[in-house]
């Protein structure tokens, strides 16, 4: 049931609007075209914007520089796996707390939010010395777990709210059927929850693609994500804007390709239960 | 009406998530309150002994302690106000018909699926800069002197790139929860006369309360621990070290894991502190 | 079990090991510094003589020196070489942690390492990191604003002349500021300069006792000196200025001149990068008279962590990259301008490389600074621009974040010093001095 709207209404909203998100946008658009000059052009003043010679340089010496496959393939697995792994520990644990809720429940969300307060760089020697014994310094399966764990909280609370969403009716017919607690859960409730499942899977994905203190300090030469990458291009001799723009557009096209096209289902996923 | 059953399976599908989180969480704080009693030096060839409450009062009594406590909370409290409210506002505007709705969006959420690094680098460098920066360039063609903002508004500076990849996300809540505002009672009370400002604070921000608390409780876990757009910005100079930068000096550039390790148990008070303020204040908010 | 089968195990053993040994990897972190890429792109030519194959881990600095420092005193043994510099080597090799390079071959001819470059990479007469490159800091200036100014360039200027100097040839309207020096936190940048520079104003770090001397007339001076003269003729924002910043203006023509790395003049000459390529002249970093100069000596050096598995493997890595034969190399295919400087005797023997015009001003800066007697009055630490002792990192890091404030006109130059000397005298009792 639209509004009735005047179109001078409309158009205003529409040019206000458009003018807001450009000015969003811009610091990445103004990346990107960076990254197709020249390092002369990028620091040029006027500034151009787009009437300069567009060049690939930029990334040509990027790529030459360092295997990019390498650390985006190391990316994906590191953000992808540890999601999965947290969604498979979560799931069960959402599951009881929205349906069988305690006394406690709220006070174990919180606590488990609460758990990613603490300042990562301060437990840093125990995490490594830990790392170091169990063989799993540079390698990623050690970085899918800890970012499981530094995610869990936030991938818990959100299938929660979820959950919570659906009505308990549902359960209770499916149990009459004489549905167990397994089929319960796989065939009733997780086809209703899977859009706030996906939405889960990509916020979460977007997390641990950005997470930037234990994915440099826990990888050396094997497995090093996009973060890596982008350490070895900040602030090197001489002009360098172009190039960090190219290594920088590299390191999170992926990410906000994806981040489009799934967009509707991760705007879903963002209310975290705020919409009643 | 939930049978004994049923709560012992409850239990049981919680336990994986609770104990890793416990464990998570336990074995680095019971290792970080070992190591800030001890002596631990690993330049000096690791641990030296015990040092009793030494790390503790050393601290607090640091020249940069305060500063960096009243840093941490003007940067959270600052990033906050401005997302929740352009968030909110953002959100009003994108409910309301336009063409072209679909892309707007997509402009509006692309900040957050920047690396906090490159964020910090790309403003930096390319805006914030007072010689080659694109505010400097505008400045100039203003005929004023470019700002030097890393300088002279050091927090400013962070609480602006933050706020930019912390606005999407606030945005987007607070518009999935405008869209579920009842058209009809705002159609009513437009017909009743209210003027727009009253229907705003009278229909529309109750409505958002709950959102609005999401926001907070979310962002406040993140921005309690920023790091890397200080990092790569002022690198912690000009009065912008937080708490979080704090222990990393201590950490990292002075090599003092004892010294850092009693940094990380003030960290951990504060964040509970700060949650226990939060619950209090606003988690009222999230029952019902 | 008959003597045969024996052999015969024994030479399958052999072939596998031989097999590792071929197959053997390399893991190196190194720091992203220009010389350091060119070194990455020759890696082929390596592995094609040797058959060992090389993994870069290559870092901005200061996530470098993080990574690394976390790694070798946790025995991590992430990696066969780091890259460290003259602070990390001697702690380091105190320590124990490096593995000392007392054998390598006579071909690599140690002897012909700067001695001032060995020194600073030695622990108690032995070697534990081998320089790739070393540097001084010298004044590059430009010669036609020089010219305009109406002013010459002394081989070996003094901070009255440079400060009067820079004051003539500033000219804001056309955006030319006399001189662009660091004043960037962090002790590897402003603070390395302001240590160096304080070193000829006869200032010092800790006296003999190791008592901090911030509150001494030296350190007000030095810190008054540089304040004033770039308020004068200094780039707006010089607080926030490191290397890199200081690079990128000298090279867009904003500067009049800049005390720096003597390997930034490969840089300022190069006219890929440089606008102002062909006018850039070089001095001797200045003094006051004192007998000691402003300038500071560094070098990034390739080590060898202890407990690494392939320690022959990385000999030869290091032999290699350190060698005349790598110099040469670079040398036939981009030209002598861009061979790793610093690091060899023979390198400023050869004639054709002293044609390169910051040769000689490079070798003289160098020989000039000695990290054993850095200052005017005693000292109980190594070091010309830091001291290598474990606290120095953490100390001078939060000074520099004192005296960069006090550029920016925070705090008076009064207030930073004695913020230092509280900063500087608590860290020193916790550490037990």
């Amino acid at each position: 049931m639209a509004r009735a709207v005047t179109r001078r209404r409309k158009t205003i909203n529409t040019a206000l609007a458009w003018g807001i998100g450009l000015l969003i946008f811009f610091p990445i658009l103004w990346t990107i075209l960076t990254s197709f000059k020249t390092e002369g052009d990028a620091i040029a003043y006027p500034p151009k914007f787009l009437f300069f010679d567009w060049t690939l340089e930029n990334y040509a010496i990027v790529q030459e520089r360092s295997d990019y496959m390498r650390y985006l393939w190391n990316s994906v697995i590191i953000a992808g796996g540890s999601t999965l792994l947290g969604i498979l520990v979560a799931i069960p644990a959402a599951w009881s707390m929205a349906f069988v809720p305690s006394k406690r429940t709220k006070d174990i969300l919180m606590w488990m939010l609460s758990t990613k307060m603490l300042p990562a760089v301060g437990v840093l020697y125990p995490i490594y010395l830990m790392f170091i014994q169990l063989g799993l310094l540079d390698t990623r399966i050690g970085l899918v777990i800890v970012l499981m764990l530094i995610n869990l909280p936030i991938i818990v609370w959100m299938l929660y709210t979820y959950f919570k969403e659906i009505p308990g009716e549902i359960l209770e017919a499916a149990r009459m059927d004489g549905a167990t607690l397994k089929s319960e859960i796989l065939y009733v409730l997780t086809p209703m929850a899977i859009p706030g499942i996906a939405s889960t899977i990509l916020l979460n994905i977007i997390l641990a693609w950005n997470e930037a203190f234990w994915t440099l300090n826990l990888t050396a030469a094997k497995a090093g994500p996009l973060t890596a990458f982008i350490a070895s291009y900040s602030s090197p001799e001489g002009l360098f804007y172009a190039k960090l723009s190219a290594a920088s557009t590299m390191a999170i096209a992926p990410i906000l390709i994806m981040g489009w096209f799934s967009q509707k289902q991760l705007v879903r996923g963002l209310t975290f239960g705020a919409v009643k | 009406m939930a049978t004994k059953a049923s709560r012992s399976a409850a239990r049981l599908m919680m336990a994986p998530a609770v104990i890793l989180l416990l464990g998570w969480m336990l074995v680095p704080l019971i290792m970080t309150l070992w190591f800030s009693f001890r002596n631990y030096l690993p330049l000096r060839g690791g641990d030296l002994g015990f040092a009793g409450f030494d790390n503790y009062v050393r601290f607090v009594t640091s020249s940069s302690f305060w500063p960096a406590i009243v840093a941490t909370l003007i940067i959270v409290v600052g990033a906050l106000l401005i997302t929740v409210i352009f968030g909110v506002l953002l959100a009003l505007l994108l409910d309301q018909p336009m063409w072209g709705q679909g892309i707007v969006r997509i402009l509006v959420i692309a900040p957050f699926f920047v690396m906090p690094t490159v964020s910090g680098l790309v403003w930096k460098n390319m805006f914030l800069d007072s010689v080659n920066g694109l505010f400097a360039h505008i400045w100039k063609f203003f005929g004023a002197t470019p700002v030097e903002w890393i300088i002279h508004e050091p927090l400013l500076s962070i609480i602006v790139i933050v706020s930019w990849q912390w606005l999407p996300f606030a945005t987007l809540i607070l518009l999935t929860a405008i869209q579920s505002l009842d058209s009809e009672q705002l159609e009513a009370a437009e017909m009743d006369g209210a003027p727009a400002l009253k229907r705003f604070w009278f229909i529309i921000i109750p409505h958002l309360s709950r959102a609005i608390t999401v926001v907070i409780l979310i962002e406040t876990i993140f921005l309690l621990s920023i790091f890397a757009e200080i990092f790569v910005t002022t690198a912690g100079a000009f009065g912008s070290k937080t708490l979080t930068y704090l222990i990393f000096q201590r950490v990292l550039e002075s090599q003092n894991v004892g010294l850092g390790s009693a940094g990380g148990v003030y960290a951990i008070i504060l964040a509970n502190i700060v949650a226990i303020f939060l619950m209090r204040i606003i988690g009222k908010n999230l029952d019902a | 079990m008959n003597t045969t089968m024996r052999v015969l195990l024994g030479a399958t053993a052999l072939c596998m090991a031989t097999g590792m040994v071929q197959a053997e990897t390399l893991t190196i972190a190194t720091v992203n510094n220009g010389d350091m890429i060119r070194m990455q792109g020759y890696t082929p030519e390596f592995t094609a003589a040797t058959g060992i194959e090389v993994n870069w881990v290559t870092l901005e600095e200061n996530v470098l020196r993080q990574r690394v420092t976390t790694d070798i005193t946790t025995k991590g043994g992430q990696f066969d070489i780091m890259t460290i510099g003259m602070y990390e080597t001697p702690i380091w090799g105190k320590n124990g942690w490096l593995v000392p390079l007392n054998d390598l071959s006579a071909e690599y001819d140690v002897g012909d390492i700067l001695p001032a470059m060995a020194g600073g990479l030695s622990y108690d007469g032995t070697l534990y990191a081998a320089p790739f490159y070393g540097e001084s800091s010298m004044v590059m200036y430009r010669t036609d604003l020089m010219e305009k100014a109406g002013l010459e360039m002394p081989e070996a200027p003094t901070w009255d002349f440079i400060r009067q100097a820079a004051a003539a040839m500033t000219d804001r309207a056309n955006d030319i500021n006399g001189i662009c020096l660091r004043g960037k936190a962090g002790w590897g940048e402003g603070g390395a300069f302001i240590t160096a520079m304080s070193n000829s104003f006869g200032a010092r770090w800790f006296d003999e006792e190791w008592k901090p001397t911030f509150d001494s007339e030296a350190w007000l001076n030095t810190l008054t000196f540089f304040k004033g003269m770039m308020d004068e003729s200094g780039p707006a924002g010089y607080a926030t200025n490191g290397f890199n910043e200081n690079l990128s203006l000298f090279q867009q023509g904003k500067c009049g001149m800049w005390i720096d790395a003597t390997v930034a003049a490969s840089f300022v000459t190069n006219a890929n990068d440089s606008t102002v390529a062909d006018s850039v002249g070089f001095a001797l970093a200045p003094d006051n008279g004192l007998g000691k100069r402003s300038n500071w000596l560094w070098a990034w050096a390739l080590a060898i962590p202890a407990g690494t598995q392939k320690e022959a493997e990385a000999k030869q890595f290091i032999e290699w990259a350190t060698s005349k034969g790598y110099i040469e190399m670079v040398a036939a295919k981009e030209g002598w301008a861009n061979v790793p400087p610093g690091a060899r005797i023979s390198l400023y023997e050869n004639p054709e490389y002293q044609a390169v015009p910051f040769a000689k001003v490079t070798l003289d800066s160098i020989l000039s600074a000695d990290p054993n007697s850095p200052t005017v009055d005693p000292v109980p630490y190594v070091g010309v621009q830091f001291a290598a002792i474990p606290e120095f990192a953490g100390i001078a890091t939060d000074v520099s974040q004192e005296f960069a404030a006090a550029y920016a006109g925070q705090q008076t130059v009064e207030e930073a010093l004695a913020k230092a000397q509280q900063i500087a005298a608590d860290a020193m009792e916790a550490a037990g001095y």
